[in-house]
């Protein structure tokens, strides 16, 4: 069975595509933008960039539906982590006890 | 009821073919696969240091400005670049050995390497600032306890936000850390891509420690490609200095 | 048509995995999932010798109420090393590092894992993670607990945290590279017609434990980690010098921990479906809910941590929900016992040493189950935390459970691993002393719990003493039950019958090769046309290939 070559210039397209990105994260830390959403403004371009990453030099666009699931789960148990543990800290404070 | 594979004379006579697999198809998938499940643990694994930041920078916003305000902004970004450079030769030398073109494939590995150590020699480079300006923490480093000038960071004495600035540093040493450990290691996978590449081991019908490796080094982009906003850029548009 | 009946037995002398090539070296340099299974098996028991040494020596410092035996600070290291060295290096490599290792290739008409090498190096990781626990016990131990909480394990205990850490962070990666291998080989490397849900529920089980394993097992990595950094450098996230939160590292622990003893029962819960299927000889009652409740159990056991976490900061909103999810965790297991008693309903069961320890499974298991939901519900466990009561929970289901699955199977599986037969007589009277040995030793422990006896502690009130006694009495017969199996296993590998290809007259593709299986495991890759647990008529089993042409095919 053949796989799927990427092209050469989809190659250099994504490299473009990520320099770009890593300029704009740099130039959007120093705006002073409203409600505070700096940080927001970050993640969502690192989370542009890392998701250009996995879909062409990691070639998960050309990949089995079962590597999808795989990079799914691994961001899906994170989350749980993440969701639960939180459940706790942002929850301590109604009862003023703890951090 | 049971019939066996009677006429499988068919020799799939590709040196790399390991006797357990029918055939190079199989032995492909099941490496790609490994990998991208190895990729997952590592995932969980830094998981744990992004939970432990997210934690404390909630905790602690204007300790965790004043430490990352302090970081050296143009190296960080300048091995970004590196980083996302290497990245695409990685992907290059994938592409090169798909094709069977075996000399660009050997200059993007090298390449790649060459970015990788560059990347770490710029780490270094931090690593011996913070050195310098007492910013390791704890009692690591023996003789350089953590004890950084408070002034550099506007503070007093004894300010509550030292305690803070020392967090933060310990995660930075922790995720840096973890991630320059993993280029060292990536490092060595490249050299051994590069000796048996030029041994000529590698071919469009076997190409999968090239294209398994890749993915991990790409993974370690990844992380970095995180790590730099969440350690580098905090609240620099409050005009920190 | 070849009957199996009436297949030839295959004589001693022939080539197999066991006698294929010879030396100390064709083992340690093997690439064979049969001899690492062995190799592991070989290891595995050690542990639990040191293990069980241990253990010998809490029962006898709480025969007294006085702490006359051991002093405080070597009572603490004792429980500490007998949890570490039974949790981390038996309980969660025994059933998939040895049975599964050994047979889910075989189950699934594989010629091997898929990385065979990397088998190899997880049972050298496994070594090293060993190696250098047994040093940090051998230079001075490690006092705080299986569960190393914080503050305790990074600033004020003055034992060998770093090493035992390093040893487990070590070892976790083996018990990784074991799950990485499991899945890829049940994507990849099924033989043709081998579809999922033909598959033996023991290679589900297997694959929802090495989820676990895959999506856990990083976490403990890096807690234990950051655990021994923080107790070199002085100072860290867990630490409240600097504003970190204890708690945090409970949080990161159990989320790998908990999910951990499931790590430690699936498995077990995957080869008690073999044995009541195949000893009843009957279709398992409901195959697809008990193939897909080991995949629950693996996602939900992940959505109940904060239960270990009740009597700590953790807000009460927390508490609720973790207290309510474990009560949804405990439905996919009852699930399981639901099936496997509907399975024994009117077959036709043979009560040989497998089953015996398998029919105290179902019990003892949900003795355990149960007993967790007193501990899941948030008032209840307030009461009940730190007591014996969780201590007798948590042994009833990991040692009632998983240790008798691993018991049983490794009976059922002995004729195929070393083509010998164990003395039947001897392996009943075996189950049978440990079942009573068992609970003797841990059904006075719930009440010593209940009515308030604190755990880890060397030293307790007289009136807790009675049920201490009773204990102690059962753990002795307890250790004298497991030391007969481990006698005449021993025994039988010299002396013991020659086992059939099939002695139990099965139908599982591990039972159509010859025993013990040869290096490829079969003749030719098998074709698969039946389900698992399909009791055709004997005639119509029949077996892989031929035992190097002395058979025929009949018919
Ligand atoms: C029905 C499912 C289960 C529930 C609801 C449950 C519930 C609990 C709870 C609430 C505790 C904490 C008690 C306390 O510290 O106050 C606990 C402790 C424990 N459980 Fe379970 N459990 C279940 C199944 C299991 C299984 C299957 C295993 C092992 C294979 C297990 C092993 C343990 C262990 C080792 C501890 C003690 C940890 C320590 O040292 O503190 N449990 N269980
Ligand atoms: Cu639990």
């Amino acid at each position: 069975m053949s796989e799927h070559i990427v092209s050469v210039r989809v190659y250099i397209t994504i490299f473009l595509v990520l320099l770009v990105g890593t300029a704009l994260t740099v130039w959007a830390a120093f705006v002073d933008f409203p409600f505070g959403l700096n940080t927001i403004i970050a993640m969502a371009i690192a989370v542009t960039k890392a998701t250009f990453v996995v879909l062409y030099f990691m070639h998960v666009r050309y990949s089995t539906r079962l590597v999808w699931v795989i990079v799914g789960s691994a961001l899906f148990w994170m989350g749980i982590m993440f969701a639960f543990t939180f459940a706790d800290y942002f929850t301590r404070s109604r009862l003023s006890i703890g951090t | 009821m049971i019939e066996s594979h009677a006429a499988t004379p068919e020799i799939h006579g590709h040196p790399a073919l390991q006797h357990h697999f029918e055939n190079m198809e199989q032995q492909r998938e099941a490496g790609t696969l490994g990998m991208w499940i190895f990729l997952v643990t590592e995932i969980m694994f830094f998981g744990g240091m992004f939970l432990a930041y997210t934690l404390y920078r909630n905790l602690f916003p204007a300790g965790f400005v004043l430490a990352s305000n302090h970081l050296d902004i143009t190296l960080g970004a300048v091995n970004t670049g590196v980083l996302i450079l290497s990245s695409f030769t990685m992907a290059m030398a994938v592409y090169f050995t798909q094709t069977g073109k075996l000399r660009p494939q050997v200059w993007c590995l090298v390449l790649t390497l060459i970015l990788g150590l560059t990347f770490l020699g710029i780490k270094a480079v931090e690593y011996h600032e913070k050195y310098t300006d007492r910013l390791i923490p704890g009692r690591i480093i023996p003789g350089a306890h953590f004890g950084p000038d408070p002034h550099a960071f506007h503070l007093q004495a004894g300010a509550p936000e030292l305690a803070q600035i020392e967090m933060f540093y310990w995660i930075y040493f922790a995720m840096t850390g973890m991630h320059a450990l993993h280029m060292v290691i990536g490092a060595g996978l490249l050299t051994y891509l590069i000796i048996f590449s030029l041994k000529r081991r590698f071919d469009p019908e076997y190409h999968s420690p090239v294209e398994v490796i890749g993915l991990y080094w790409h993974f370690v982009d990844i992380v970095w490609i995180f790590l730099f906003p969440l350690l580098y850029l905090l609240g620099r548009h409050l005009g920190g200095h | 048509m070849k009957p199996i009946e009436s297949f030839e037995l295959p004589s001693p002398s022939k080539v197999n995995y066991l006698n294929a090539v010879y030396g100390l070296k064709s083992w340690l340099l093997t690439k064979d999932h049969k001899r690492i299974a062995l190799l592991y098996l070989g290891s595995i028991t050690f542990f639990f010798f040191i293990g069980g040494i241990y253990a010998l020596m809490i029962r006898l410092e709480l025969l007294t109420p006085s702490g006359d035996f051991l002093e405080s600070t070597t009572y603490n290291k004792v429980f500490t090393q007998h949890g570490i060295i039974m949790i981390f290096f038996f309980l969660i490599p025994s059933i998939p590092a040895t049975l599964g290792n050994f047979l889910i290739p075989m189950m699934i008409g594989a010629k091997d894992l898929a990385f065979p090498r990397i088998n190899l190096l997880s049972w050298y990781v496994y070594l090293a993670g060993g190696i250098i626990t047994i040093y940090a016990l051998l230079a001075g131990g490690v006092d705080t607990g299986w569960t190393f909480y914080t503050p305790f394990s990074t600033t004020f205990s003055n034992s060998y945290v770093v090493a035992t850490g390093l040893g487990i962070f070590i070892n976790g990666f083996s018990s990784i590279l074991t799950g990485l291998n499991f899945i890829v080989t049940i994507h990849t490397m099924r033989a043709p017609g081998m579809t999922w849900f033909r598959m033996p529920l023991f290679c589900w089980s297997h694959y929802a434990t090495s989820l676990i394993m895959i999506l856990g097992t990083p976490v403990i990595a890096i807690t234990v980690l950051l655990l021994a950094f923080e107790r070199v450098s002085g100072v860290g996230i867990f630490n409240p010098k600097l504003g970190g939160d204890p708690v945090l590292f409970q949080h990161m622990f159990w989320f790998y921990s908990h999910p951990a003893v499931y790590i430690m029962v699936l498995p077990g819960m995957g080869v008690i479906s073999e044995l009541i299927a195949n000893f009843s000889r009957k279709n398992i009652f409901g195959y697809s809910f008990v193939a897909f409740s080991s995949i629950a159990i693996a996602v939900f056991g992940f959505l109940v941590w904060g239960h270990h976490m009740f009597v700590t900061p953790q807000s009460v909103y927390a508490g609720m929900i973790f207290s309510f999810l474990s009560f949804a965790v405990a439905i996919p297991s009852a699930i399981k016992v639901f099936n496997w008693t509907a399975t024994l309903y009117k077959s036709s069961i043979s009560y040989d040493t497998p089953m015996l320890y398998a029919l105290g499974f179902i019990g003892l298991f949900t003795i355990g189950g149960m007993t967790g939901l007193f501990l899941a519900s948030l008032a209840t466990d307030v009461h009940l935390s730190d007591t014996y009561f969780v201590v007798a929970h948590f042994h009833y289901i990991m040692v009632g459970g998983a240790l008798m699955a691993y018991l049983g199977g490794l009976h059922y599986w002995w004729p195929k691993m070393t083509g010998r037969m164990y003395p039947e007589g001897w392996g009943r009277f075996g189950a049978l002393v440990v079942f009573v040995g068992f609970n003797l030793t841990f059904l006075p422990q719930f009440i010593a719990g209940y009515i308030g006896m604190p755990r880890r502690y060397h030293a307790y009130p007289p009136e807790f003493q009675v049920y201490n006694v009773l204990s102690t009495a059962g753990a002795s017969i307890l250790g004298f039950g497991m030391l007969i199996p481990a006698v005449y296993f021993v025994w039988s590998m010299r002396y013991g019958k020659h086992a059939e290809a099939n002695p139990w007259h099965l139908p599982g593709l591990e039972w159509r090769t010859q025993s013990p299986p040869p290096t490829e495991n079969f003749e030719q890759t098998p074709i698969v046309t039946w389900d698992a647990y399909e009791f055709a008529p004997p005639e119509e089993t029949e077996v892989v290939g031929k035992f190097h042409g002395e058979v025929e095919r009949a018919s």
